[in-house]
């Protein structure tokens, strides 16, 4: 029972950390139709930013901001300089998101040297202590569920109340309709990637906290966030967030009851019995657009 | 069957002696070895409806996507309040003050419908950028006077009751209300209609150009159709085009006598 509760809450923290990443792919998705595999190489170096600034004796909570900032600079600007000019090319668009994974990478390398390094994390990783028993709930892992949960608001919030929100959602369900309205399909774009870059960044930060940062320690996760995004349906936001969480449990329990080396495994299982079963994903209004 | 005008004909040259507000001069578009139109004028006056009528394949589309940038002539020259327009690109026109419905609806499907028509408002947004990403108090204040000029727009077209459905929860003939709606609420001086009255019936098509009609007080109206009866009955000049030449050009009783007419439509309803 006790092993059951703390894989759990091992469980929802992952989750709610591989449901950010999955979101930011998703934001993408939706806006421009590429699948961004640098979002991960993204986070990765906007985390060796906040390690920078960290190293140089600044508070987390500064690392943090320079991180995310540094996170929406990176998105609009591989959006402006780098995607668009692919534009139109959906195939072209992903072997540049490509080349950027790998091309950060190797930035990252050069700037930041490829050795592991140790990343602080703003609280304590000791799990709280429920009677005489520790659980697996530190107060790190409370503070990936609120800050994810303060993003996510933020988003939605966003999306559902602002004009801004309202034009990038008109932009996402039809660039060329919305173009004849008067709405400026080409910022909508850009931000949308500034967005979901900043997403991904916060996704890197709460991955690296209290653990090492190496140049390619984003590469499991972006595997992981992938699983998730296609389980609630590449198109799905709402969908992104719950598959991130099931991921995370899923592989948790894995973790827990058949051994950590079978995890990369399991996550593979999954994406291919979803892709088998309900390709659109779980919660994916496919079917009823492709009227 | 030809509805009774519900306004008075002008007098035969009223039409044409007005300075246009939108004019097509000697248009060419080719595509590959297609000419699919040649030499093609046509001068919208203020306040009028204009329509281009003419058989399947004649080129009343790609006239229609000239006038909204889509496809940029060849040859030949638009203008604007007298002004030649030289780079008229689809982002560009809501701000000129042309909008256009299109062919079906091409309604926002994931978005409610006082939502699609917010989008179409969007020119009368006075907030910047960057505030109403912050939303701030003043981009607030126009997000709400937004949501009124639709659900207003809304109203106006008989449509506000379905304000906050998804498009694709309503009957056909409302979704195309919402998408005149949306096109509406930019307030343009000129409106281009692409087959408004497509999967219409009777009834709706008679409110259709009664509403027409009445819009001519705030803006000129370019209206691409099928049906004769409303094209016959709404425009006060029209534009046949046939092979992607101007075959005739003139008010409605003359353009229906017109023997080139006659001959582009021979075997079709409009022989009557």
């Amino acid at each position: 029972m006790q092993q059951f509760v703390n894989t759990t809450l091992t469980g929802i923290g992952q989750g709610a950390i591989y449901a950010a990443f999955a979101l930011a792919l998703v934001l993408i998705w939706r806006s421009t139709r590429v699948v961004n595999f640098a979002q991960g190489a993204m986070a990765m170096f906007t985390t060796y930013l906040a390690l920078a600034v960290i190293e140089r004796g600044a508070p987390y909570w500064v690392a943090l901001l320079v991180a995310l900032a540094g996170g929406l600079v990176l998105g609009a600007g591989v959006e402006r300089l780098v995607v668009r000019r692919v534009a139109g090319n959906e195939m072209a668009a992903v072997i540049v998101t490509l080349g950027l994974f790998v091309a950060f990478q190797a930035v990252a390398s050069i700037l930041f040297g490829a050795t592991f390094k140790s990343f602080p994390a703003p609280v304590g990783l000791q799990g709280f202590t429920i009677g005489s028993t520790t659980v697996a709930f530190t107060p790190f892992t409370v503070f990936i569920l609120v800050s994810v949960g303060v993003v996510l608001a933020g988003l939605v919030a966003l999306f559902r109340f602002t004009n801004v929100g309202l034009r990038m959602r008109a932009t996402a369900f039809s660039p060329e309709v919305s173009r004849l309205l008067g709405v400026p399909v080409g910022r909508m774009l850009t931000l949308g990637w500034a967005l979901a870059a900043l997403v991904g960044s916060l996704a890197g930060l709460l991955i690296a906290g209290g653990s090492l940062v190496y140049p390619a320690y984003m590469d499991t996760v972006i595997v992981y966030g992938f699983v998730a995004a296609v389980l609630g349906g590449l198109d799905s936001p709402g969908g992104a967030v719950v598959g991130g969480l099931a991921i995370g449990l899923g592989l948790s329990y894995v973790t827990g009851y058949l051994g950590s080396e079978l995890v990369p495994l399991a996550a593979l299982a999954a994406l291919v019995a979803v892709l088998l079963v309900r390709p659109q994903g779980l919660f994916a209004r496919a079917a009823a657009r492709r009227v | 069957m030809t509805e009774p005008r519900p306004d008075p004909v002008p007098p035969p040259g009223a039409v044409r002696t007005a300075a246009p507000l939108f004019a097509v001069d000697g248009v060419e578009v080719r595509f590959g070895g297609l000419v699919a139109l040649d030499d093609v004028s046509l001068a919208v006056a203020p306040g009028s409806v204009h329509g281009v009528i003419g058989p399947n394949g004649a080129g009343k589309t790609t006239l229609f996507n000239v006038c909204c940038g889509f496809v940029r002539p060849d040859a030949g020259t638009l203008s604007w309040h007298g002004e030649p327009v030289r780079d008229l690109r689809p982002h560009k026109l809501a701000g000129t003050g042309i909008a256009r419905t299109l062919q079906g609806v091409g309604l926002f499907r994931g978005l409610t419908v006082t939502e699609n028509v917010m989008i179409g408002a969007d020119r009368h947004r006075r907030a910047g950028f960057g505030s109403a990403l912050l939303a701030l108090r003043r981009s607030d204040r126009d997000e709400r006077a937004l949501r009124d000029r639709a659900l207003a727009a809304l109203d106006e077209l008989g449509a506000a009751h379905y304000a906050d459905r998804l498009p694709g929860s309503l009957p056909y003939p409302v979704q195309k209300r919402v998408a005149l709606a949306r096109a509406l609420v930019a307030e343009p001086e000129m409106l281009l209609l692409d087959e408004p009255a497509s999967g219409l019936g009777e009834d709706e098509m008679a409110e259709l150009g009664a509403l027409i009609r009445t819009l001519t007080a705030r803006m000129a109206v370019v209206l691409v159709e099928h049906h004769m009866d409303l094209v016959m009955s709404v425009c006060d000049r029209i534009t046949v085009l046939d092979f992607g030449k101007v075959v005739a050009d003139g008010p409605p009783d003359e353009v229906r006598d017109d023997p080139a007419v006659v001959d582009a439509y021979l075997g079709e309803e409009a022989v009557q």
